[in-house]
């Protein structure tokens, strides 16, 4: 159930599952060890439930944030049918950030309080949007290459401990796998047309290649949060992710006929696997540090969004009390 | 296109040059409307409402693609819905002036939603009788579509009327302004008379009666004024536009212009 | 103004005639007729429902998980309630 209000009956909906108790303690881990899901009126850990809200609303901000690179083409897609897909598929993104705000708000946390900490630059997001969307082909590289990326990375979510966040992901993956196709069957296109075309496809792989793979996050050895293995919210390495991403990737570039900009890409028969290049995570930690080409601007749409949203917001709040009144009233 | 040419070669009479202006001022609107209500996407006041607008834009927009399609067809120059909604000069597109006038806020977007759908409603149910039955198919689905768009737009149009006092008069604004623009909607002209006379569609100007019965009880629920009709006069379905228009379509025409010939 | 949130709303849909309503989700909207569309834009996209219901999610009364032992337990011994408790002969075990 996506709700907070259902936590615990007795008022304090926060209160109880703060205590750390020791024999909730060796249930909860008994329900992980098992492999079975932990429920919103479960008994949890803070630090479960932290890690969780901090996980499932920098993914809903990373949605949300991530309307807007794509959103900057909606105008100016080149046909109608392109139009029609792009909308439908930011729109999705949209739908995506709901889901998993909701799937947060079990956790004790308000939608307007994530929202604030995004706003205020508090929160994360995905900082592959951060990066600018410069000609239309970007829109097929962000479905086929970042949207390839994140459905590697959410798969394994759709079994992670927490319910409603498996079950938001579930929905998520859904709907993402048109996400990717579409952006290849863009870049296909593309590729069979004039050369004009297939440089303004190149020119964007060329941008969009070591971001997208930055996507899974720092190397195993560099990694931070342990817990989240432990707690099975978690499932699979980031070095995993990325090689598997890489690995499927490869055949697909062949296949549209254009080149990875790393020239270190290539079969290892001994692992069977592809080797890659060094990624440049100083670019990584400068873009999450706030130095990307976009974090302002994207920061300051989020902020006149919701700022030029409120008097609506507060006017349906306003109905809604005059007419919770007249019924009083009349009754 | 080829295809789409031998399909269309079952229209045997040729179609009048007013049954073309007449159908292509319908797919005008949508698509104007639709790259309106596009802009929206990433930066409505609530999720929710992202998504609601969004589907209002893909539902205009799929309307655009049908009328355009089968403007294209009528004409019989081989022109495609692209060739139709990306490459002819401002002076050929159809739609009423309102629509292409900017969002403004979520007030002006809304009231023009709400003002228009209920138009649109009157019209397609008109439409799904009509001699042309393409055009009536298309008037049958878009109805569905239409009948949504003013349901919700009404139910906002009341909250934001009735809400809070900046909202009323954000709306009010928002009335003042498009209320003089729909005098267009309604003005009689040739194509309209040819058109009627030919049993293909309405004029608009019949309308005009039962589309105030429509919206004008909604606005007195919302606390609104209906301002009183001025001389003021748009002619954007002659083709002559606002200063909005060209604006509109330099950001729209983009590609197509930028790359000429080219397939996406 | 003092800032309010939208209430949330649990939205269940019948994904055709002849299914029960199911929990799909929820959404934030200000009032009941509002969260109906709002429930329909979000939910229903891709042709998932032919109904709606939406029930404001502090309406919603809900069982107590430390409640669990005596409300669901005790049904765990009662295994002649299910028809895998008899074995029949062959001939007739379809009944």
């Amino acid at each position: 159930m996506y709700t907070q209000s259902l936590s615990i009956p007795d008022g304090d909906a926060k209160g109880p599952r703060k205590v750390e108790n020791p024999d909730y303690l060796a249930e909860f881990n008994a329900k992980i060890d098992a492999g079975s899901f932990i429920e919103p009126k479960d008994w949890m850990p803070e630090a479960y439930r932290k890690t969780l809200v901090r996980q499932i609303s920098q993914h809903a901000h990373s949605e949300i944030v991530g309307m807007l690179p794509e959103g900057n083409w909606i105008t100016r897609a080149p046909s109608l049918k392109r139009k029609a897909i792009l909308l439908a598929k930011v729109q999705d993104e949209g739908g995506h950030g709901l889901y998993l705000y909701a799937a947060a708000e079990t956790l004790g946390v308000s939608r307007d309080e994530l929202t604030e900490a995004l706003l205020s630059g508090k929160a994360k997001y995905s900082s592959i949007f951060n990066y600018p969307t410069l000609n239309w082909a970007d829109i097929g590289v962000i479905g086929w290459l970042v949207d390839g990326a994140a459905i590697m990375n959410q798969i394994p979510l759709c079994k992670c401990s927490y319910g409603p966040y498996a079950r938001a992901m579930v929905r998520v993956c859904k709907e993402e796998s048109f996400h990717q196709r579409q952006g290849y069957d863009l870049l296909l296109h593309m590729m069979r047309g004039t050369d004009e075309q297939r440089a303004m496809v190149q020119d964007a792989v060329d941008r969009w290649w070591f971001p997208s793979i930055m996507m899974f996050g720092p190397h195993d050895k560099d990694s931070v949060h342990t817990d989240s293995a432990r707690w099975g919210i978690k499932r699979i390495s980031n070095d995993d992710l990325r090689q598997k991403f890489v690995d499927a990737t490869v055949k697909q570039a062949e296949v549209l006929g254009v080149g990875l900009p790393d020239p270190d890409l290539k079969w290892n028969e001994a692992r069977g696997h592809y080797d890659f290049g060094v990624i440049d995570w100083d670019e990584f930690w400068n873009v999450v540090g706030g130095h990307g080409q976009c974090n302002v601007d994207r920061l300051a749409a989020r902020n006149k969004a919701w700022e030029d949203g409120a008097w609506v917001r507060e006017a349906a709040i306003a109905h809604a009390e005059k007419m919770d009144k007249r019924e009083r009233q009349v009754a | 296109m080829a295809d789409d040419m031998t399909q269309t070669s079952v229209q045997t009479v040729a179609a009048s040059a007013e049954h073309i202006e007449y159908v292509m001022r319908l797919g005008d609107n949508a698509l104007i409307l639709g790259q309106r209500l596009s802009e929206w996407c990433g930066h409505a006041p609530v999720i929710e409402e992202d998504l609601a607008l969004a589907n209002m834009a893909l539902d205009l927009v799929g309307q655009a693609r049908l009328l355009l399609t089968h403007a294209g067809n009528l004409e019989g120059k081989g022109r495609d819905e692209d060739q139709m909604a990306f490459l002819r000069v401002e002076r050929d597109y159809r739609n009423v002036t309102m629509m292409e006038v900017p969002n403004e806020d979520f007030g002006r977007t809304t009231v023009r939603n709400f003002l228009y759908s209920a138009f649109q409603i009157l019209l397609w149910q008109k439409l799904a009788t009509s001699s042309d039955t393409e055009l009536a198919a298309i008037a049958a689905k878009s109805l569905k579509e239409a009948r949504y768009h003013f349901n919700h737009s009404a139910e906002w149009v009341i909250r934001l009327g009735d809400g809070t006092e900046v909202s009323h008069a954000k709306t009010q604004a928002a009335l003042d302004y498009l209320w003089p623009y729909t005098a267009e909607l309604f003005a009689a002209n040739p194509t309209d008379e040819a058109v009627s006379a030919a049993g293909i569609g309405p004029a608009w100007g019949e309308l005009e009666a039962e589309w105030e019965a429509m919206v004008l009880p909604v606005f007195v629920q919302a606390t609104l004024v209906v301002p009183a009709r001025t001389p003021f006069k748009t002619f954007g379905k002659f083709g002559r536009h606002s200063e909005h228009m060209g604006h509109l379509l330099a950001v729209m025409q983009h590609m197509q212009r930028t790359y000429p010939g080219a397939q996406w | 103004m003092e800032r309010k949130e939208w209430p949330l709303w649990e939205v269940f849909i019948r994904s055709r005639n002849g299914l029960d309503h199911k929990h799909c989700g929820s959404v934030h909207a200000p009032d009941a007729k509002m969260a109906l569309q709002m429930a329909r834009d979000v939910y229903t996209r891709r042709l998932e429902g032919v109904s709606i219901w939406v029930v404001k999610a502090s309406d919603i009364v809900a069982s107590d998980p430390d409640a669990k032992p005596e409300l669901f337990d005790p049904a765990e011994d009662k295994i002649y309630r299910h028809p895998t408790f008899y074995q029949l002969p062959d001939e007739v075990n379809h009944m």
